[in-house]
């Protein structure tokens, strides 16, 4: 056990974890931020996505003690009444169905935007392949990200 | 985002509790149409601020918001933001005004489940009585108030309206009153049913909980976070039914975080509570690292492997097998045919591979009650399973339906409830059990293997005048083991002349249950795929071999002709079937009716050598009226993805074990392998299907068809590569 300090979704948080406890297992168990979700455990499915410093890492893969000087985005804090461009285009495509990898697609998108503002469907592959839909919403995901990537470049644009 | 809230909060049960009285009528379902009347007088109820439950599945609150209630478990398949919309249009309340919250199990809503596709079929009658007899009432309420006649009154948007006088009233307002009035006769209503009469039905609506999803709030069972929590993990014999022998538990108590280690003894039942070790810990991470101490000397009873499976199916093959449908003479016509086409096609086992592993959190209080969050499709079997095993009396256990990050059939089982109930009632805390991904994939209840061997003859007209087929699958005790079973009436068994269908079985020690679309995902592709076999050996186009074997029967037809074919016109014309492509270029169709609906897919690929990538489906669907056109598109989108996925995917046994555990060895598809899909819905005036299973089976024929249109490889066994073929 260390009493180890993250930041996340701008608030330094201290707690107590095992040394070898991935970020996944300190979020949900630790800080009740349960947004970030357990799928495969190894890498492979992507659902447990979050951002460090702005880029998509795969928190069940990496230690928590591992990022003390990093900036941890979430689910909980792309924006709490889901007003972030990403958010709103999800729900106005309806991205959902079970809904359980979302959180990991829309952390994803949201590092996709900000690095290349109008995805072209290669790069959307290209951003997007590591995180699995098990309901099949890869449609709409691709339809999602051109929505927001509108809502982004026109911030009145309503949905 | 200006959408419906929902809410999970738990029981909706309280509401009952206050001095009511009750007027009930059976609904269809077996549900009950509870008409509840406070007996405080109309104005106090009102001053009061309370909300007016005219039945269970609503409430109308005082400031004229309505709380719908949706009453089945929501696993991505849009019941949640369905079943409300047809209450609110019955109601005719905007919906703008609607919160939706999740009915607890609750023996009064009749079938609370997720499958078969008959969460629509089932709800349509109920929720349309439901909205239109509270809507009815506040017509009447409003009537008695203004001294007016009710058929004076219409309504709109949450509001009850007179037009002579220009008087109006929030239903809001009325409550009161309404609660005093007597509940309307069921045979009464008169409820909407076609699609011209709906306002809110068949537009796009987003899911009432997307805002919960996409801000990351609790909402799924292993969200669950309870004061005090203890997490599980749950070690089962990998052989499937093995048993403890010994397990070095003592270790395992001494490790870090570690609260509480047990072998919990189980009992014989695979879809029940197995042997196995229980490890609890203050977190999930520290309770699985201990459990890789974990020793467990197993006793098994069997060695079943694809191997052994693979050399009997051979064997039977030979064998005449259990004839369970002839019509006129196979052998007859077969020997009179033009042309005689035989191939064999194989399907191997898959697993249901939810993205959220399976979990359960349970409390059992001191009192003896216990409490669950379950992620359940069938979350009353879960209580039975329970009760049985545990010895507590049903009525002590309350199920709070969670959301559910998947089910495709396999949450129809309940062994996961009936572990986290054993486990918390061993360690007296609130727990909450979840499982691995390699728990999930080797612990699964498999869609079963099956061998399909086919002969049809072909008459000088070009027709199928005989078709003969011995199935081969899996059995226990001499009957289908659950998701192998053929109906004998499967088509085209009635649309030929000259029909066999003959079954041989395979004992296996497997678990296997119902995976989406049960036994239809499979065969269809086996049948859609000979088809295609037997049309281009009588030198005929697809289209017009289909809809000419979709025009006559042979006694009873094995499904609706008129709209099987219907779909499939639709989606061959908007597929442009027929147009010129390049050579590299393919189309293929298929068509199919399972769970009450008929679909139709036209799919198009485009090769590089053996690499194909599946551009675009176009699908015709006849469900009757859609109600949610969004959540509607969702499933055909969803299931013909899926259904490309699965193509791609086995899992094979050795040593009675499942030998994959994790996506690195199941590979689901991923967004660079996905097409597009366009949906055209067939909006008929018949009574509404559900929409989870019906696209899934006809889209991998399809897809296979159109890659032997490009490149001229037949798939006669799937996953895909077996015929060399990647996506």
């Amino acid at each position: 056990m260390a009493e180890i300090s993250l930041k996340i979704n701008g608030v330094s948080r201290s707690l107590d974890v095992p040394d070898d406890m991935p970020l996944l297992w300190a979020l949900r168990d630790k800080l009740n931020l349960v947004g970030t979700k357990y799928g495969c455990g190894i890498g492979l499915c992507g659902s447990c996505t979050v951002l460090v410093n702005g880029s998509p890492v795969q928190a069940c893969n990496i230690k928590a003690a591992a990022l003390q000087d990093k900036e941890i985005t979430t689910i909980e804090g792309l924006s709490p009444d889901g007003s972030h461009p990403v958010q709103r285009a999800w729900n106005d495509e309806d991205v959902p169905q079970c809904g359980y990898c979302q959180a990991g697609q829309v952390l994803a998108a949201t590092a996709l935007l900000a690095r290349t503002p109008q995805p072209t469907d290669t790069d959307i592959d290209n951003a997007m392949a590591g995180i699995l839909c098990r309901c099949g919403t890869y449609p709409r995901i691709r339809k999602a990200i051109k929505r927001a990537a509108g809502y982004m470049t026109s911030p009145g644009g309503e949905s | 985002m200006k959408r419906p809230q929902a809410d999970n909060s738990p029981d909706t049960g309280g509401q009952m509790d206050r001095r009511t009285f009750l007027q009930t009528s059976l609904l269809a379902s077996g549900a009950l149409l509870i008409g509840v009347g406070h007996a405080d007088t109309a104005s106090g109820a009102e001053q009061a601020g309370e909300s007016w439950a005219p039945n269970l599945y609503l409430r109308i609150e005082a400031d004229n918001r309505v709380t719908i209630v949706s009453k089945n478990p929501e696993a991505g398949q849009g019941v949640k933001t369905a079943f409300p919309m047809v209450v609110a249009e019955c109601l005719d309340v905007d919906w703008q005004q609607v919160r939706v919250e999740q009915a607890p199990l609750d023996d009064r809503y009749g079938r609370q489940v997720v499958g078969g596709s008959r969460g629509t079929p089932d709800g349509w009658d109920d929720l349309r009585i439901a909205g239109t007899a509270a809507r009815q009432l506040l017509i009447a309420a409003a009537a008695v108030r203004w001294g007016v006649q009710p058929a004076e009154c219409s309504t709109a948007n949450g509001s009850v309206n007179h037009a002579a006088s220009g008087r109006t009233a929030a239903y809001a307002a009325l409550r009161g009153t309404a609660a005093t009035l007597p509940v309307p006769e069921v045979a009464s209503l008169e409820l909407k049913s076609r699609p011209e009469e709906f306002r809110l039905l068949g537009r796009f609506v987003p899911g009432v909980d997307n805002p919960k999803i996409l801000t990351g709030q609790p909402l799924f069972g292993c969200d669950t976070r309870l004061d005090g929590m203890l997490y599980a993990v749950f070690e089962k014999c990998p052989t499937f039914g093995g048993k403890v022998r010994s397990a070095n538990i003592e270790q395992i108590r001494a490790l870090p975080g570690i609260t509480h280690a047990f072998v919990v003894e189980g009992t014989d039942n695979l879809a029940g509570l197995m042997p196995g070790v229980a490890i609890v810990a203050t977190s999930w991470w520290e309770a699985n690292a201990a459990r890789r101490q974990l020793k467990i000397d197993w006793a098994t009873s069997h060695a079943d492997s694809s191997e052994e499976y693979e050399r009997q199916a051979a064997a039977l093959k030979e064998q005449p097998g259990e004839t369970l449908r002839a019509d006129g003479d196979v052998e007859k016509a077969l020997g009179a045919a033009v042309k005689i086409v035989e191939a064999s096609y194989y399907y191997p086992f898959v697993s249901h591979a939810n993205l959220e592993p399976q979990n359960c959190t349970a409390l059992f209080h001191e009192s003896g009650k216990l409490e669950l969050w379950a992620p359940s499709q069938y979350p009353k079997g879960g209580r039975q399973l329970v009760a049985e095993t545990l010895g507590i009396p049903e009525d002590r256990i309350h199920v709070n339906l969670v959301r559910i990050g998947g089910g495709f059939g396999r949450r129809l089982v309940n062994d996961f409830m009936v572990e986290a109930a054993w486990i918390a009632r061993e360690v007296r805390r609130p727990v909450q059990l979840q499982w691995t991904r390699e728990d999930d994939m080797r612990h699964d209840f498999y869609r079963p293997a099956a061998w399909h061997h086919f002969r049809a003859g072909i008459d000088a007209d070009g027709r199928m005048s005989a078709f003969d087929h011995h199935f081969i699958s899996f059995g226990r005790d001499g009957k289908p083991v659950s998701g192998a079973g053929l109906s004998p009436d499967h088509y085209p068994a009635g649309l030929v002349p000259n029909f066999r269908l003959r079954q041989s079985l395979i004992e296996t020690h497997v678990p296997t249950g119902p995976w989406r679309s049960p036994g239809h995902s499979a065969y269809c592709w086996a049948y859609q795929s000979f088809f295609d076999e037997v049309a281009l050996a009588a030198g005929r186009d697809q289209l017009d071999f289909r809809l000419d074997l979709l025009s006559r029967s042979f006694g009873e037809p094995p499904l609706d002709l008129a709209r099987t074919s219907g779909t499939l016109r639709v989606a061959a014309e908007k597929a442009g079937w027929g147009r010129k492509l390049s050579a590299n270029r393919g189309l293929g169709m298929a068509f199919h009716f399972d769970h009450g609906g008929f679909v139709s897919h036209v799919a198009e690929v485009v090769a590089t050598g053996n690499a194909v990538h599946v551009e675009k489906v176009w699908s015709g669907i006849d469900i009757g009226p859609v109600i949610n056109l969004s959540g509607a598109r969702n499933q055909v989108e969803g299931c013909v993805v899926d259904a490309l996925s699965t193509a791609q995917l086995e899992i094979t046994f050795a040593d009675g074990a499942a030998q994959q555990g994790n996506f690195d060895q199941y590979g689901l598809l991923r967004i660079n392998q996905a097409p597009e899909v366009e949906c055209h819905f067939i909006q008929s005036d018949n009574s509404p299907s559900g929409l989870g299973e019906p696209p899934f089976a006809p889209a991998t024929p399809a897809i296979a068809n159109a890659i032997f249109a490009a490149t001229g490889t037949r798939i006669r066994e799937l996953p895909f590569r077996r015929a060399g073929i990647s996506v």
